[in-house]
């Protein structure tokens, strides 16, 4: 009888284990998803009143300064910041890689910023960075680097240039940890052929390293790019969106409209903008992910 | 091969951990990257090597002696590089300021811990049901529980809020707890999925031998095999909700309700005009130390959840 009951039972089973799971998807993403798009296509507003108003909030969207502004920005962002932590991460993870008990103390004080809160790192080099009180200018002006403080944050230029030196001391390690993984994970018979035929270390770096982390790399960097796309608590928090407006991010300018200027409608035509840039991002990751998986 | 650190960035296999990670298989050996390398190239390494560390210490050890200056000294321009007095009176300020620290940690810890909660008591079934267990259409299943990675939960905010707002979850530590789940479950459910699948066939085996069902074969056998994949999945989920600030910044907007992120925020845009920098500072230092120390007492799960997690 058990035998008979057996194959209705587990298959039952098995959904009923990922049931839970599916259903919290479905309620808090999936739903919030279909709800945003509805918003998306109406003139809502929290301050009361809504109208179904079609696409004009795309259209709206196409014909905001800001918006675009505030798109570029964030590319921009994303453009600078990116090959920095790849390529300073790489490097610290070639630095760091040996495991002598000075490369593991640097590897820890790579590391160590990971785990800081961004909200936290944030507010520490918003302190740093001061032209008053911060230590930065305090430590350039004693080296005679520079003559007078750096006002950081009353220049956008500067400003940004004041974020991404705040997010790759919080970041680099991120990448630092992964690549040195890559890197500990390469035969050690490759590397010791390729010193007798004499290739010297840059060489070895070069053909042997970097192709044999080429799958690491590439992941990391779709990663950091992802996760510069929707920054928004180092701008909120550093440059708080000015001046004039010109730090905001994409996720900036759609809280910016939705919480602050409560255009509910307008907002959510934002955030679907962003889902559409993140989704293609996610999709070539999670793609280059399973692939690697496989192989 | 006197010299481990001898220009050796690529020498040296084992370990990979910070201070002893998961041993990695391989010969223990270890080889001067540089044939011939100079007695001068290793100090230099060494050198470049706790400039470097120092470097990356600087911002937070500076944080801290900042924060330990008397409030005048920690607030003067230009600043001093090591605090002349010490002084606890920043941080009794910022144990006093508003609502009191202690309710600002205390909503935090409650979010954490109810986020916790809520990843493992869905992603440990899901993950056990996708490797263990018959399940229709799997694949497609576990796609739709890793969307939340591919939609920015940023861009739900909007019709989260009004929906909690509807359901009186607004200013709850449920509701951001909701949100921060969000954020965890597809790395949750993707890593204890593998560690479910990583469980021998034969523990299993001899389990429904003695007749267990399905959920007594994971309470007795599974869920002691995946401990450490459980560890790794709590102790993500708690970085994740303590550091966590816009959703924290848009669902808890009642001064009581604030988490430390939120609070810390409005310490820098200071209420009564200036900014307190002594306070900010301990502040700072307040917001870092559970993660530090999770950190440090955790280090092995965290980098090997990293390393797992590339999906994340």
């Amino acid at each position: 009888m058990r035998s008979a009951a057996k194959p209705i039972r587990s298959r039952c089973a098995g959904l009923i284990y990922v049931a839970p799971a599916l259903l919290f998807v479905i309620l808090f993403v999936i739903y919030p998803l279909a709800r945003l798009v509805g918003l998306s296509l109406t003139s809502s507003s929290l301050l009361g009143g809504s109208k179904f108003i079609g696409l004009t909030n795309y259209v709206r969207a196409f014909d905001d300064p800001v918006f675009w502004q505030a798109l570029w920005f964030t590319v921009r962002y994303t453009l600078y910041i990116t090959p920095i932590l790849m390529i300073l991460g790489f490097a610290f993870a070639l630095l760091t890689a040996a495991n002598s008990p000075l490369s593991r103390f640097a590897r820890s004080a790579i590391f160590l910023p990971v785990v800081v809160g961004l909200a936290s790192s944030s507010l520490l080099w918003f302190w740093l960075l001061d032209e008053q009180v911060g230590l930065i200018n305090r430590v350039l002006l004693d080296l005679g680097l520079i003559a007078h403080p750096i006002v950081w944050w009353i220049d956008p230029g500067l400003g940004l240039w004041g974020v991404i030196i705040s997010i790759v001391w919080k970041v680099v390690g991120f990448g630092t940890i992964i690549f040195v993984a890559a890197i500990q994970g390469i035969d050690a018979e490759t590397l010791d052929a390729a010193m007798i035929d004499g290739a010297g270390y840059w060489e070895r770096v070069w053909r042997i390293v970097l192709p044999l982390s080429a799958r690491s790399i590439l992941l990391t960097t779709l990663v950091s790019a992802i996760g510069s796309m929707l920054a928004f608590d180092q701008f909120y928090i550093m440059t708080a969106g000015g001046p004039r407006s010109q730090t905001f991010t994409s996720v900036y300018w759609m809280y910016q409209n939705s919480f602050i200027y409560f255009k509910l409608g307008y907002g959510a035509a934002l955030a679907i903008v962003t889902v559409v840039i993140i989704f293609l991002g996610v999709t070539a990751q999670i793609l280059l992910t399973r692939r690697g998986a496989r192989t | 091969m006197n010299a481990p650190a001898q220009a050796g960035a690529i020498a040296g296999r084992g370990p990979l951990g910070l201070t002893g990670g998961p041993a990695r298989p391989g010969p223990a050996r270890v080889r001067a990257a540089v044939p011939g390398a100079s007695k001068r190239t290793a100090y230099l390494l060494g050198a470049i090597l706790l400039a470097v560390g120092l470097l990356m210490l600087f911002p937070v050890v500076m944080s801290f002696l900042s924060s330990i200056k008397p409030p005048t000294e920690a607030s003067a321009a230009p600043p001093t590089y090591l605090p002349h007095s010490l002084s606890l009176a920043n941080y009794v300020k910022v144990f006093s300021y508003q609502a009191g620290l202690a309710t600002y940690v205390f909503n935090s810890l409650a979010v954490a811990a109810l986020t916790i909660l809520f990843c493992l008591v869905l992603a440990i079934p899901a993950g056990y049901g996708l490797a263990r267990l018959y399940v229709p259409g799997r694949e497609l299943l576990f796609l739709v529980l890793l969307l939340p990675l591919m939609i920015p939960y940023q861009a739900l905010l909007t019709p989260l809020y009004l929906a909690f707002s509807k359901m009186g979850l607004a200013n709850t530590y449920v509701g951001l707890a909701i949100v921060h789940t969000i954020l965890q479950l597809p790395f949750s459910v993707y890593l204890l999925r593998q560690n479910f699948e990583a469980v021998p066939r034969d523990l299993e085996e001899a389990a429904k031998m003695d007749g267990c069902g399905d959920l007594a074969i994971l309470w007795s056998v599974f869920l002691p095999a995946v401990r450490p994949g459980i560890v790794t999945v709590v102790l993500f989920a708690f970085i994740a909700s303590w550091n966590e600030f816009i959703a924290a910044l848009i669902f808890m907007n009642r001064e009581t309700m604030f988490t430390v992120p939120i609070m810390l925020v409005g310490v820098r845009l200071g209420h009564y005009g200036a900014i307190d920098w002594g306070a900010l500072e301990a502040g700072v230092v307040i917001s870092v130390i559970p993660c530090f120390a999770i950190y440090a007492l955790l280090q092995r799960y965290y980098v090997s959840g990293l390393l797992s997690g590339a999906v994340k």
